[in-house]
Parts: structure tokens; C-alpha cells; sequence
């Protein structure tokens, strides 16, 4: 993926929806503009859930890679 | 105006408690505003005696309650209550009683568990879900 520089990864893996979602926007309040956070999730309703809100809240969705068992999704902050 | 989603909960089972929490809680993560109306089992569901150790389930599924609380104490799922309190600490999550049940059962406030933000009757309750972009019965 490049020469992205990830500043935080939250492994929200085992926590069950909205789990990964509320945590990745508890992690994105606290950031600073430009951070770039990295979120590791095993709930399906995450696939729909982080990539609509970080659309809606106007963040950037860098990637959403398929790992072993989970999937991590790379975020911007941008506002 | 703040999006808003309004509950009225009417069911005391585990198995309806749990949409009511997580609803609440994406909801409250997304910013909208929350607010839950307890009513009938719903709030007697909310009574300090009642909210932890609740095993019922719907009736319709009742031979499955063993399965359930297995699935989801394996899955470390976290209990509803626990999850309905982080929903109001992380936003604007009101969870009101409904006066007329609080009444006809005889309830006090030290019945109840204290996240409860109020009493109120049905009017009240309408006039402030009126504004809500989703309503829902459970």
C-alpha cells in the first residue's frame, strides 16, 4: 500500500457492531488533522458501516485490505 | 436541527433489549440524537432488581435462551445495559419512563436503575420524537 505512515491502529477485533465503529470515531475525535489511523475488525458490519461514515463525516478511506481473519481499514483524517 | 432516532421500548426480553442498545448506539457514534421511551416490560426491564440477572427471552424462541446467552457470553458480547450506559456517555442518549406504567406498578426512582433521565407521559414523549427522522417500536 505505498508509503503510507500509519500514526495509530486500533485492533478492534473480537468487539461485535457497532464496536469497530464507535471505536474508530472515539480514535478519530482525538487525532489530529492529517493523522492516519488503522482500524483491525472481525464484525461483518463493519464492511458497510466504516466506509459510510468516514464518507459522511468527510474523512478519507485510504484502503480496506482483506487480512486472516479480519479486515483493516486505513483512514485520514481530514477536518 | 441534530438527526434523531426515537425508541419506544416496549419489551422486557434480552432478545429485544439487545436491538435497543445497539441501535442506540451507532446512532449515538453517528452523532444522532437518542431518545428512548420505556414502557410497560420495557421499563420493568430498567428495574435495579431486574436489569442484570434477565435470562427471558421472546416466547416464540424460547427453547433457544440457553443457546443464546452461550453464544454470546462465549463471543464476549457485552451486555446490553453495559452497552445502552457507553451509548450515553458517548453521545445525547435520553432514556425516559413511561409515567403511566411508573405509576400503575407503583415504582420509585430508587427502583429504577439510574441511567433514567425522567418521567414523562406519552405527550411529552411524542412531542419530542415528533422531530425524529426514525421512530421504531420494540
Amino acid at each position: 500500500m505505498g508509503e503510507i505512515k500509519i500514526d495509530r491502529v486500533i485492533d478492534a477485533r473480537g468487539s461485535h457492531c457497532p464496536g469497530p465503529l464507535m471505536e474508530l470515531i472515539k480514535a478519530i475525535k482525538q487525532a489530529g488533522v492529517g493523522e492516519v489511523i488503522a482500524v483491525y475488525s472481525s464484525d461483518s458490519g463493519s464492511k458497510t458501516d466504516i466506509p459510510l461514515w468516514v464518507k459522511k463525516a468527510g474523512h478519507e478511506l485510504i484502503g480496506v485490505y482483506e487480512r486472516e481473519g479480519y479486515t483493516e481499514f486505513v483512514v485520514r483524517k481530514k477536518r | 436541527m441534530s438527526e434523531k432516532l426515537s425508541i419506544i421500548v416496549f419489551s422486557g426480553t434480552v432478545d429485544k433489549l439487545y436491538p435497543v442498545a445497539i441501535l442506540a448506539s451507532g446512532a449515538a457514534a453517528l452523532g444522532m440524537d437518542v431518545e428512548i421511551f420505556l414502557t410497560f416490560w420495557g421499563l420493568n426491564a430498567f428495574r435495579k432488581d431486574m436489569v442484570k440477572g434477565n435470562m427471558r427471552i421472546s416466547k416464540d424462541f424460547e427453547e433457544m435462551a440457553p443457546t443464546v446467552m452461550q453464544v454470546f457470553k462465549e463471543k464476549n458480547v457485552p451486555h446490553w445495559f453495559d452497552m445502552l450506559k457507553q451509548a450515553k456517555e458517548m453521545g445525547n442518549v435520553k432514556v425516559y419512563a413511561c409515567a403511566m406504567t411508573y405509576d400503575l406498578f407503583g415504582m420509585k426512582k430508587e427502583d429504577l436503575v439510574d441511567i433514567i433521565d425522567g418521567v414523562v407521559g406519552v405527550g411529552e414523549f411524542l412531542e419530542k420524537a415528533k422531530e425524529s427522522q426514525i421512530t421504531l417500536f420494540i
